[in-house]
């Protein structure tokens, strides 16, 4: 654990004792079961909100506190000890960057107090492939009496079918790939001519398909230059990427506390099986795999805290080894609680099915490798 | 990267670098401290590294976390991984991590009374005595308390019989810290901790050859060797604890001491070429090269992060073990990568036909293995791990 300030502890106490308290894992095993598609709960998030966590990057002129990336990854790694769903990665860190960074005055006073408050949810959508490619964007932007026309086709959208608007990257130059000619609209969800559909993915927590069939938007739409978005996007992705392996770190954390706990309980050949060599060694192992990944997330915090140059091979790092950490322990997970870890109704499965998603979106490890790879030199 | 809070620290770590750029011989770049620190004969004959002790020890850097009244530089540790930071940045090491300083300094000044600390720890800061580890035995190795080295009381010295294994550097080292029986009728204990001059008449060191060719390990025989009664520390039977203290030191600079490693890229690019982005041209080497690179890095932030909590936290030393295992992985993995890449150049034992450093990294290679076996096993590290952090059964 990082060096904490006074208020980082009283975050981190608060949003354990919450999780805990008002979103255990049976809050979102139920959610689960609902089918209900917007994959997280709305009073829940309401509760976020009020905690102020919605707004932990926001800037104070808008309603946020501005207590930095290290303060929301410290909640989103609490959040995560209990799968909670929530919107935080997508609008209160991607969405308030991307507008911090790049949003005209209007566009910050409108969204930002909004998203503080949770009675926004902004969401990104940016991939369209099987694998993440930002620069890979082909969805078309034209330029058509003065308006934009928006074509094309998103998905996945993380948490698309609760969120109220969204940051969309488009190609209003150049061909898939290209760095330049990529630009950032925000478009309210209920835009006319942009359809949602839910995408039933392996843990329903509310991803969705964006279709764009001509949507018509102003010039007040572009966040940022024309063209010019890539650095920005960049930066947004990175921060959710670095809070989202927050958030794994602390489920792949809680996978391992559960799995520890099982391990001192269950007997078979009248010893406990915590007590054979074989399977301490594999306890040892995962232990010290977390142990990397956290430093490696927290250095990440650290990093775009104090907006070091290093920042963005640190991200890839953190979001490379929570990706691989966290499929390890949740494999491991099932494997050493034997038959009750493969039914449905034990939760090894919920945290074995959230490491693959989480490691899938914004870039798996594979991918942070090669992007770690060019930005260090190999 | 903790010092951007703290403006003392950048300061330190700015004049740090210039020092080091200032002091450290160009001719040591890039190479390994352990062939000088496991080989006293190399150390001696060596004017680069011999130039480099002098003005890190006038430095007083040669024990930098040690009290300034026992020779040590009086800093904190974060001052000192600030130093080995910047000396892995540049390819320079710290040329006084030697079985002295990593292990028996520090232990003293917990356990020494104050006549034996004022008499051996300052030499140990100013690097002028080599020390050797009389702990294994052959018949006790991960199960060191089963040790049988015998000393009974001779009067006014202590009378000393009996063999140990494994001592590296013993026969270029002055003195050795041994562990010794002095109860046989209880296992822990009866066993106490001594200091040994080894010019003492009786003992005798004799090389063993390693598979990588280096000749620093040695078998120890002690035939009714007199050791002065105030060379014992902690008094009669009470050497266990000592040891255990000792060894957790021993793991620790073990950890802190595989942080960073200069990148393989240059050495992967010049041996297999690059493709047409620039980037080391065999994928699957380049992906399994990356790999290690971040675990390496993730690794450095880690021995970082225990550093710093460990001036707010005094009990965080029990991950230890599992640092010391990782950090043996990480580093076997990335020797095991060099000779790779190296190919047939990378399977030479000596000659003109290899470059020196082709040989250098073939060795430390077959070095590497080490890494897992001394300082406690894997296995051993992995047990401790299971019982006394994550608190599985016994
Ligand atoms: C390069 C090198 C330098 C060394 N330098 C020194 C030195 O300077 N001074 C010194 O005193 N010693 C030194 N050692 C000795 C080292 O500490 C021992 O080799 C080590 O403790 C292992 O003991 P052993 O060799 O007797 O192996 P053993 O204890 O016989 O172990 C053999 C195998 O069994 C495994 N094993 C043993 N017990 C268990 C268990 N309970 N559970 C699971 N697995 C187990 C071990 O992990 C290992 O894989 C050095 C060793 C090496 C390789």
């Amino acid at each position: 654990m990082a060096i904490l300030s006074e208020e980082q502890v009283m975050l981190k106490d608060a949003a354990s004792a919450w999780a805990r308290d008002r979103s255990p894992i049976a809050a979102y095993r139920k959610l689960r079961n609902s089918g209900a598609l917007q994959g997280y709960d709305s009073a829940l998030f309401a509760e976020i909100a009020e905690m102020g966590w919605a707004g932990i990057v926001a800037p104070e002129e808008h309603g946020g506190a501005d207590f930095g990336f290290m303060s929301m990854g410290v909640v989103l790694e609490q959040l995560g000890r209990t799968l909670t769903p929530s919107p935080l990665v997508n609008s209160s860190l991607a969405a308030v960057i991307g507008l911090r960074r790049a949003g005209s005055a209007a566009q910050q006073q409108h969204w930002l107090p909004k998203i503080a408050a949770g009675e926004a949810v902004v969401t990104i959508a940016v991939d369209e492939g099987a694998q993440h490619n930002p620069l890979a964007v082909a969805l078309k932007a034209e330029k058509s009496r003065g308006n934009w026309l928006l074509n094309g086709e998103k998905r996945p959208v993380l948490h698309g079918m609760g969120a109220s608007a969204v940051l969309v990257a488009a190609r209003t130059s150049g061909a898939a790939g290209d760095v330049e000619g990529l630009t950032l609209f925000i478009v309210p969800t209920n835009a006319p001519k942009l359809s949602k559909a839910s995408l039933a993915e392996v843990e329903q927590r509310g991803a969705a398909i964006y279709t764009f069939n001509g949507v018509e938007l102003g010039a007040d739409a572009i966040v940022g230059e024309v063209g010019k978005a890539a650095s920005v996007l960049d930066h947004m992705l990175d921060c959710a990427r670095a809070g989202l392996a927050a958030e794994m770190l602390g489920s792949a954390s809680a996978a391992f506390d559960i799995t520890l706990a099982y391990l001192k309980t269950r007997l078979q050949f009248g010893q406990l099986i915590g007590s054979f060599q074989a399977l301490q060694h594999r306890a040892a192992a995962l232990y010290g795999e977390l142990e990397l990944t956290r430093s490696a997330v927290e250095a990440a915090l650290e990093a775009l805290d104090a907006q070091s140059p290093q920042a963005r091979e640190l991200v890839s790092l953190a979001k490379a080894l929570a990706g691989d950490t966290f499929k390890r322990v949740s494999g491991e997970m099932i494997q050493l609680h034997g038959g009750i870890g493969m039914t449905d109704e034990h939760d090894a499965g919920l945290f074995y099915k959230r490491a693959r998603v989480a490691d899938m979106s914004y870039g798996s490890a594979a991918y942070h490798r090669e992007r770690y790879a060019a930005l260090t030199g190999y | 990267m903790f010092d951007h809070a703290d403006p003392d620290l950048a300061g330190f770590r700015e004049e740090a670098v210039a020092w080091i750029k200032a002091n450290f011989p160009s001719a040591l770049t890039g190479k390994s401290p352990t062939p000088f620190i496991t080989d006293g004969a190399l150390a001696d004959s060596d004017p680069d590294y011999q130039a480099w002790l002098k003005r890190v020890v006038s430095k007083g850097w040669g024990a930098p976390t040690w009290p300034e009244e026992y020779g040590g530089g009086g800093l904190t540790q974060a001052h000192s991984v600030i130093i080995h930071e910047e000396l892995a940045r540049v390819g320079a090491f710290h040329p006084n991590h030697t079985y002295g300083e990593m292990m028996l300094g520090p232990t003293l000044l917990e356990y020494g009374d104050e006549v034996q600390k004022r008499r051996f720890i300052p030499p140990i800061a100013r690097a002028e005595v080599r020390w050797c580890q009389g702990f294994s035995e052959p018949g006790a190795g991960s199960d060191l308390a089963s040790l049988q080295t015998k000393c009974v009381d001779g009067g006014d010295h202590w009378i000393v019989t009996g063999q140990k294994i494994w001592t590296s550097g013993a026969n270029h080292s002055h003195w050795c810290f041994c562990l010794v029986r002095t109860d046989t009728t209880t296992k822990h204990g009866g066993i106490s901790f001594l200091l040994i001059d080894m010019s003492s008449p009786g003992i005798e060191a004799r090389p063993i050859y390693l598979i990588s060719g280096s000749t620093h390990f040695c078998e120890v025989f002690f035939n009714d060797v007199k050791v002065p009664k105030e060379n014992m520390v902690g008094g009669l039977n009470k050497g266990w604890p000592i040891a255990k203290r000792l060894l957790q030191f021993e793991r620790d600079s073990l950890a802190s001491g595989r942080a960073e490693a200069p990148s393989l890229a240059p050495l992967a690019k010049q041996y297999l070429g690059v493709n047409a982005l620039g980037q080391i041209a065999d994928p699957d080497v380049r992906h399994r090269v990356v790999r290690n690179a971040m675990r390496a890095r993730a690794y450095a932030h880690t021995m970082r992060r225990a550093a710093l909590e460990a001036k707010t936290n005094a009990g965080v030393s029990a991950a230890v073990s599992a640092l010391k295992n990782l950090g043996s992985d990480i580093a076997q993995e990335r020797a095991d990568l060099a000779v790779e890449i190296l190919g047939h150049n990378g399977l030479g034992w000596e000659g003109d036909h290899f470059a020196a450093a082709e040989i250098e990294a073939t060795r430390a290679w077959l070095h590497s293995r080490a890494f897992s076996i001394y300082g406690g096993s894997l296995e051993i590290q992995n047990n401790i791990t299971a019982k006394r952090v994550l608190g599985l059964p016994g």
